[in-house]
């Protein structure tokens, strides 16, 4: 039963990723990853508003009306969204600056929406709460290793600290602008995908919309 | 006889299937009641903390504008002053407040307080700011020749939020040295970009007010033609439009006007 319940919190990390598998967040997850301390502060607020509030749906599942599911879910979510903003305004003023509406827009992040429908609604508290900071971790992850190849190449350093020795100081590293850039996301959370797919194949999702076979070339 | 003790109450609500009216309504109203009271809880209690970030943000910002002006760094090395004067100013008279302490002044709270402002006639309102107080602070430099800046506090309501900004102007109080603005809440990407440093820089060198002074500093679309017309940003016409009121308010009669002029005649 302990061995199951674990089981929440670390399937998301890899085999049941919520970005690189669920394909959710990317927006947030452009945006955010230009720089590693963005990224683990938008993870770590992320994780926390998705645990408290798969525990408190989780907790209220069984009196929850049907027809203002929704309604009531939201609601919590975004006041927990709003508590954690307050929260990085006071205590980490610089990078809620640089974070701006993104933290806000947790609230229609859906992987929070998806974890309470798909999961919170039906399980005890426990399990909810792991799986919310097992979803939260595994965002937070894929997080970091995209955050990572962009500061690295994009500004040569790591968390601010200089790594690579800039060309325009001196040294030899010309900085990739394009990594700073959105698109340059989506290339590496591809590139992640990919990799994890052809490391685990039973990640492949089956053909929806196979190219049909022409016959015996009469569509010239 | 039903039992109203409050447990009884309690359990028989909970007992209520979920489909239920009472049960249904009640469920949204709790859950708005133990949301709202989290929401409001934090925030009073982190607002201090908050204020304080910033109030070290304006600070760094009014420090900034003035590293960024030329030949600024040298005014304050030849005169060896280390900072800039503050003085508070009756904005009604234009005159320095007499008894006034600068070091204690809440500018902030002086915006909303009743006691501290005066209502605005809607028509005079050009920065949508409602109120304005009574008194404000000014920032003086004084170099070798006489005055080389003033900069003054301005603020007013843009598209969706109050953006707050320091206004400098240089020795002859026409020409704009600088706009700094430190505290926004535009649509980020939009009107947001009227903290981009390079649309802040537009505005310097640009004439407030023509020969006869009336003010004619705005914000127009596409290029800026004449000495007092600032570039409008694309896709933000309303918060630059914004910008450009709240700056001709506070250089008009409702704002400094009668303190530049009494500074104007020169005996200060």
């Amino acid at each position: 039963m302990v061995r199951s319940n674990l089981h929440h919190l670390t399937s998301p990390l890899i085999d049941n990723n919520p970005i690189t598998l669920q394909m959710m967040g990317i927006c947030s997850a452009l945006a955010v990853t230009t720089a590693l301390d963005t990224a683990l502060t938008m993870g770590l607020a992320l994780m926390a508003v998705l645990a408290a509030a798969s525990t408190a749906i989780s907790l209220i599942r069984r009196h929850l009306p049907v027809s203002i599911r929704l309604v009531v879910q939201i609601t919590i979510i975004a006041s927990l969204v709003i508590v954690a903003d307050q929260f990085l305004r006071a205590y980490a003023f610089e990078i809620s600056q640089r974070l701006s509406v993104f933290v806000g827009l947790i609230v229609t992040n859906c992987i929070i929406l998806a974890r309470a429908e798909s999961f919170a609604m039906r399980n005890p508290v426990w399990p909810s709460l792991l799986d919310g900071l097992g979803n939260g971790l595994g965002y937070g992850l894929i997080l970091m290793l995209v955050a990572t190849v962009r500061e690295l190449l994009g500004s040569g350093s790591l968390f601010g600290l200089p790594v690579l020795p800039l060309a325009a100081e001196g040294g030899w590293f010309q900085p990739l602008n394009f990594m700073l850039l959105a698109p340059s996301a989506f290339f590496i959370i591809g590139l992640l995908a990919w990799a994890i797919r052809a490391h685990r194949p039973e990640q492949v999702e089956a053909n929806q919309f196979p190219i049909l076979s022409t016959g015996k070339g009469d569509r010239t | 006889m039903a039992d109203l003790s409050p447990i009884s109450l309690w359990r028989r609500f909970l007992a209520l299937p979920n489909d239920n009216r009472v049960k249904t309504l009640g469920v949204a109203f709790l859950v708005a009641l133990v949301s709202a009271t989290a929401v409001s809880v934090t925030s009073v209690l982190l607002k201090p903390r908050q204020q304080a970030h910033i109030d070290a943000a304006r600070e760094s910002s009014l420090a900034a504008m003035i590293a960024t002006l030329p030949g600024l760094a040298d005014i304050l090395r030849e005169t060896g002053a280390e900072t800039l004067d503050t003085l508070i100013i009756d904005l009604d008279t234009g005159l320095i407040a007499t008894g006034a302490d600068a070091a204690g002044f809440d500018f902030l709270a002086a915006q909303t307080d009743p006691a501290q402002s005066t209502s605005l006639l809607p028509e005079d309102d050009i920065a949508g700011i409602g109120r304005r107080p009574n008194f404000a602070p000014v920032y003086l430099l004084r170099g070798t020749d006489g005055l080389a800046l003033v900069v003054l506090p301005i603020y007013g309501t843009g598209y969706q939020s109050t953006i707050r900004a320091y206004l400098a102007l240089k020795g002859d109080l026409n020409t704009i040295a600088a706009l700094s603005i430190y505290e926004q809440g535009e649509t980020p990407g939009l009107g947001s970009r009227i903290t981009d440093p390079a649309w802040q820089a537009l505005w310097s060198g640009k004439e407030a007010a023509n020969a006869s002074g009336e003010i004619m500093i705005t914000v127009v679309r596409g290029t800026a033609a004449t000495a007092s017309e600032v570039d409008g940003i694309t896709g933000a016409t309303r918060t630059s439009t914004g910008v450009a009121n709240l700056v001709r308010f506070w250089l008009g009669p409702d704002g400094f006007g009668p303190f530049l002029t009494w500074l104007k005649t020169g005996d200060l």
